[in-house]
């Protein structure tokens, strides 16, 4: 795969996040780009999770500079960064267990009725929702046999694809997946795969948190590997081998970053 | 699985009793005249538990409500009094939430020190004498009154009743209590604003409990400094035999109604069977802990 010179959709610059004594990230750089799915690597305890979670505005970092097309910005809140068109599956999936699929759907962007008074009370509009659902899980694919069961009555593999199903449904132009194949069996991961590939096609940005080296090959352009909060390596995915990408991890590899 | 407690108890009541009068007209009227309030709080209870909260201090919130409600109406008449108790009501449910949220100290706690604060301030606002209420529109729309042949206090459990289940499963707000309630970090992440749900589900709570002190406050033409003290277990089981999850992300308000009316069932069976109060406490403690520990048991394998 050839990386050409695409629309910066996402610049992270000199990202820092601690917990108490254990410093997250460490000045971290990270470009997304358009029409790219950028790999995000590191062993466990590297800071991915924690990197989504900022850009995500889940956590506030402590210090650090977004752009997002461009433009500065802070992400106070998940609100905020759904408004500047990004969308996150996170490692814990944030699905509700006791509701049911559209309900964890559409959670915090439930479609209202009634008009303005309806809005303002916030009267849901189940059907609609219940119909969007249908038509989305059946765009991407995702078979569940009950859109009314609660999502704890779901496998795994199902509850993943519902929350993968969130987060690319809404044509947003930057997604960040954590692990999202982890749990699916072999025709489910196909499926995500190919969804990836398809928001690519469509032009998104993508950033994907994976364990899986064959995966990276598969539908990374770009990989960054992070290990103890650092960035320590970024290459275009076909420069290298799988054998290299595993040694930026483990750190029997490192490569400078800033000169 | 209440509405089967439900009638059985019922059942149970009207063979073991048959002599007492536990099936007649006025006994049963008399049931649902005790179980309006114990529903009012259930209902606004319901909001808490689904919101992983807990408010203790409803009970000691509807006694200062029935003595400010009683103060208040005779002071400055009825809608400004009832208005002036609501917003007491509600005010303590927010400082209940703000603290709980904003210092981070369980509800558990908060409410149980707002209980104290609160019982306190009740015994030192007449000094422990009750305030007789004269108002008669007062009278009719909280106590005695009726609406043809239903009375009011009916009204209002149908009313609230209401209300709650619409919030709950109609509203944005219902849905997100829940939400919050199954799970705080995951609904953060979606961008729930969960201090402002956690806040408002301990709003709604003290804002019915301070509703069912008014109603008590009818019933009796009286404020006073223990009215409904002693509902919190009598509430909370209600509530939890109703179907909603003790530790969040469930809730029901019909059960919750359904739950009241069994614990009116309760207390108004055991003081026809002519237990002395002694006892009648005793027998209504075990009974709460099986039947909670029944519906628990139940919820956890639904
Ligand atoms: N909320 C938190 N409180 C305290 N420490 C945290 C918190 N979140 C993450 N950490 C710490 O920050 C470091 C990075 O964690 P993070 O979850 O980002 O790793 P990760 O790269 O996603 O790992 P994995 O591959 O296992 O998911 C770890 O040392 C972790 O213990
Ligand atoms: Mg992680």
């Amino acid at each position: 795969m050839t990386v050409e010179a695409q629309a910066t959709a996402l610049e992270v610059e000199g990202l820092c996040k601690s917990f108490r004594a254990v410093q997250a990230l460490d000045h971290v750089d990270l470009t997304l780009r358009y029409g790219e799915v950028t790999a995000l690597l590191g062993d466990n305890g590297a800071g991915k999770s924690t990197f989504v979670k900022c850009v995500a505005g889940v956590y506030a970092p402590d210090t650090g500079r977004m752009r997002v097309d461009g433009v500065e910005t802070s992400i106070a809140n998940p609100d905020a960064a759904r408004e500047l068109g990004i969308e996150t599956v996170h490692q814990t999936l944030a699905v509700i267990d006791t509701l049911d699929v559209a309900e964890n759907l559409f959670l915090n962007r439930e479609h209202t009725r009634g008009g303005p008074i309806g809005a303002w009370l916030g009267v849901l509009d189940k059907k609609r929702m219940r119909i969007e659902t249908a038509h989305i899980l059946e765009r991407l694919g995702i078979r569940i046999p009950s859109l009314r069961r609660p999502m704890g009555a779901l496998s795994g593999g199902q509850r993943q694809a519902v929350a993968i199903g969130r987060a690319t449904a809404w044509g947003r132009q930057i997604v960040m997946l954590d692990e999202p194949a982890a749990a699916l069996g072999v025709e489910q991961a196909a499926r995500v795969l190919e969804l990836i590939l398809n928001l690519r096609e469509g032009g998104a940005a993508v950033l994907l948190i994976t364990h899986n080296m064959d995966r990276v090959s598969e539908v990374c352009d770009r990989a960054v590997v992070l290990r103890q909060g650092r960035k320590t390596a970024e290459v275009a995915v076909g420069d290298v081998t799988t054998d290299d990408l595993v040694a930026y991890i483990t750190g029997a590899k490192t490569q400078r970053t800033r000169p | 699985m209440v509405y089967a407690a439900a009638a059985l108890i019922f059942g149970l009541f009207a063979v073991v009793l048959r002599d007492d009068g536990f099936v007649t007209a006025s006994n049963l009227l008399n049931i649902g005249r005790q179980a309006a309030p114990i529903a009012v709080m259930a209902v606004g209870m319901a909001f808490a538990l689904g919101a992983a909260e807990i408010d203790l201090s409803v009970g000691s919130v509807a006694a200062l409500s029935s003595l400010v409600v009683a103060d208040a109406v005779g002071s400055f008449g009825f809608a400004a009094g009832v208005a002036i108790t609501l917003a007491v009501g509600a005010g303590i449910g927010a400082v209940n939430g703000f603290i709980a949220v904003k210092v981070r100290i369980p509800s558990f706690l908060v409410t149980l020190g707002t209980l104290g604060i609160v019982s306190g301030v009740a015994r030192n606002l007449n000094n422990l004498q009750s305030l007789p209420i004269r108002n008669d529109v007062y009278l009719n729309v909280f106590g005695a009154g009726s609406l043809g042949p239903i009375s009011s206090l009916l009204i209002w459990t149908v009313v609230i009743g209401a209300v709650g289940h619409l919030a709950l499963h109609q509203l944005r707000w219902g849905r997100h209590v829940l939400a919050v309630g199954a799970d705080r970090s995951a609904a953060a992440a979606l961008g729930i604003r969960t201090d402002r749900i956690r806040i408002t589900a301990l709003i709604a709570s003290a804002a019915a409990a301070s509703l069912a002190g008014m109603l008590l406050a009818g019933r009796l033409a009286i404020g006073r400094h223990d009215l409904g003290e002693n509902l919190l277990l009598t509430v909370i089981a209600a509530v939890v035999i109703g179907g909603t999850n003790l530790f969040g992300g469930r809730a029901s308000v019909a059960g919750a109604i359904a739950g009241s009316i069994v614990m009116a069932m309760l207390n108004n069976g055991l003081i026809l069977m002519g237990l002395r109060v002694a006892d009648q406490l005793i027998a209504r403690g075990v009974i709460i802990i099986l039947a909670v520990a029944l519906s628990m048991r139940e919820q956890k394998e639904a």
